[in-house]
């Protein structure tokens, strides 16, 4: 095995390929179009079905309509595409048929800009698609996270029937790095007992989101809460660093968890107790873990390339019996290690108790942040 | 007339394999029933349905895969055309379908099916023209005629205001990829004679891999319509047919060569 540079967005195509992928369908938008580029070579060379679809709206019923038929089936786009697709993806839960989206996000809302940001968290974790459904969503903060990621989200999109989303930002699908692939995989040739295949009579299949009696809505809301549960207990992921003795714990994920272990770094060798909580999994939310941290330790920093989204689940999480303070950086800016460790010196050197919600406490203080 | 009698007389015309045996939730007079039945018929002759995927579409025909007895999916609103191509694309020996109104395909779904027969999409759409929203109550659809009262045009459809209708078949055919797009009415016995053979012509159309292919039905609707089932036929002769008038708008060379 040996690790070559990959970037991003080509990194997680080739993933989904080598995880024996059966169809890709898309709309070009940046910063993810050069996965749609690259599928666009290399699935036909594989025999493959890829198209170009004429809208994000065309991409995901095109991919709705495959995952009908039990086959291997992704689409990848960006914020606004995102948005665009939330109709689809909530059909697509309701008929319980499994998909993988990578969503590469952006700076929003509207058109925004095309720099990396988190800020599709809101619209992704806590649903953004009419209905009672919760994606998985995993966020990695590195192109080979990305790449075992993608690798692996088919599986479990299958076991649960639900939508696997990888949540990266603009950065990850644009940056190259160092990563191993991993093996090529089969494409799986038998047909899911459940799918779509031509069949009458006693092996007639209809598959559809639509229960008009209400009682037949409700047990279908309750078996995928069902399956949901068995997620929140499964497929929680997360790493963690320098936690052994930590007294301040910061709370990151994707590249502002990155960035943030490289300002934990450098606030250990200032001596200062603080370690990282990074989630993989912020759809299920490790809240149990972060609940018993909030016990041991004395303050908690959340930080996001966003207003604080995630923050509403620590805060849901830890319950108040931990301070909590909030750094953001919003509008497709990452913030520098340097900006993060400015506010672990400041907390380190004491806090008062807060008196407002910590989202309000920081946005008082971004002018100040910003001029210096 | 004796039992023997009856068991001696040959039978002529029973229901299609490809229909389920339920009764349609369409109102009286409606040609939902006729054109399903026309479309199950075809795939019993061509022995299809072990071979078929359906698309349903919203409207009155979202409960279309109850009807046929063989795999269906059911498509969002005006969507079924790109959920067909993501069936089609990886199930290309399969023949796939939509079976899609007109405020689905011609209002919201627009893009969807334009851009299917821009790509030659080798699926078939099954297109009713009723011009208007018959599933929310008879609201004015792209199709609805000038002057027309409708629930959302109550004074009756005003040019100025409202828009001229959109004529799917002749927009349609201007497209390369499309290559059978005809125009066929439900009114009366010799134009759904018609409108079968265009169904079986839009299926082996796709069966020989030639691309697009869409049979626009022109259908009554006599509850919104406020009509009895023969006035509305005779409404639609009178009234649609000058607006929308039969006939073949696109037939590629090769489909040409097709004989049924």
């Amino acid at each position: 095995m040996t690790r070559e540079l990959w970037k991003g967005n080509d990194a997680f195509a080739e993933a989904a390929v080598r995880a024996g992928l059966q169809a890709y369908f898309g709309y070009p938008i940046t910063p993810q179009t050069e996965a749609l580029e690259y599928m666009s070579a290399r699935m036909p060379e594989l025999g493959r079905a890829f198209l170009q679809a004429e809208s994000e709206l065309g991409a995901i019923n095109m991919v709705y309509g495959a995952a009908c038929t039990g086959v291997r089936v992704m689409t990848s786009t960006s914020s606004p595409g995102t948005s665009l697709m939330m109709e689809g993806l909530s059909y697509i839960a309701g008929t319980e048929v499994p998909m993988v989206l990578v969503d590469v996000v952006r700076g929003g809302p509207g058109l925004g800009n095309i720099a990396p940001s988190q800020c599709d968290y809101n619209q992704i974790v806590h649903g953004g698609g009419h209905g009672d459904y919760r994606p998985i969503v995993f966020a990695p903060a590195n192109v080979q996270e990305t790449v075992d990621i993608t690798y692996e989200m088919f599986d479990i999109a299958e076991k649960y029937k639900t939508i696997g989303i990888i949540m990266i930002d603009g950065s990850i699908g644009q940056m190259m790095e160092p990563a191993e692939m991993p093996p090529m995989m089969e494409v799986r040739k038998e047909v899911p007992e459940w799918a779509v295949r031509g069949g009458s009579g006693e092996n007639r299949r209809v598959l559809s989101s639509i229960y008009l009696d209400p009682a037949e809505m409700e047990k279908t809301d309750l078996r995928i809460m069902r399956r949901r549960q068995q997620i929140e207990n499964n497929e929680i992921r997360y790493k963690e660093y320098f936690m052994d003795d930590a007294k301040i714990v910061v709370i990151g994920y994707g590249s502002a968890g990155r960035v943030a272990l490289s300002a934990v770094r450098s606030a250990r060798n200032k001596g200062i107790p603080v370690g990282l909580i990074r989630p993989i999994s912020v759809s299920p939310f490790p809240t149990d873990l972060i609940r018993e941290i909030s016990k041991s330790v004395e303050k908690i920093l959340v930080v996001e390339m966003n207003s604080g989204m995630m923050l509403d689940d620590v805060v849901q999480a830890v319950q108040e019996k931990t301070h909590i303070e909030f750094y953001g950086r919003m509008g497709g800016l990452i913030p520098f290690p340097e900006e993060i460790l400015d506010e672990i010196e400041r907390i380190n050197k004491g806090t008062k108790p807060l008196t407002d919600h910590p989202r309000n406490v920081w946005l008082d203080r971004m002018d100040s942040i910003i001029a210096r | 007339m004796t039992t023997q009698d009856v068991k001696n007389m040959e039978i002529v015309y029973e229901r299609p394999e490809a229909l389920v045996d339920i009764n349609y939730h369409y109102c009286p007079g409606c040609t939902h029933g006729i054109a399903h039945r026309l479309v199950a018929e075809t795939i019993d002759e061509m022995g299809l349905i072990d071979k078929t995927i359906g698309v349903a579409s919203v409207g009155c025909s979202v409960f279309t895969y109850n009807y046929f007895d063989f795999d269906f999916v059911e498509a969002p609103h005006g969507r079924a055309p790109a959920m067909a191509t993501g069936v089609k694309r990886v199930r290309p020996e399969r023949v796939v379908f939509t079976y899609q109104g007109d405020g689905d395909m011609l209002s919201i779904g627009a893009g969807e099916v334009v851009a299917a027969a821009g790509r030659g999409e080798n699926i078939t759409v099954i297109f009713i023209n009723n011009a208007n929203y018959g599933m929310t109550g008879g609201q004015m659809a792209p199709t609805t005629l000038p002057g027309m009262k409708t629930t959302s045009s109550p004074a009756g459809r005003d040019v100025e205001n409202m828009g001229y209708p959109i004529r799917a078949s002749e927009m349609l055919a201007t497209l390369d990829g499309a290559s059978y797009v005809v125009r066929r009415s439900l009114h009366d016995a010799k134009n759904i004679r018609k409108a079968k053979m265009a169904i079986r012509t839009a299926f082996e159309t796709q069966i020989r891999g030639l691309g697009f292919s869409m049979v626009e039905l022109l259908s009554t609707c006599p509850t919104n319509w406020h009509m009895t089932p023969v006035e509305a036929a005779q409404w639609l002769e009178s009234n649609m047919i000058p607006y929308y008038p039969l006939g073949d708008y696109k037939i590629h060379p090769l489909v040409a060569e097709i004989k049924n």
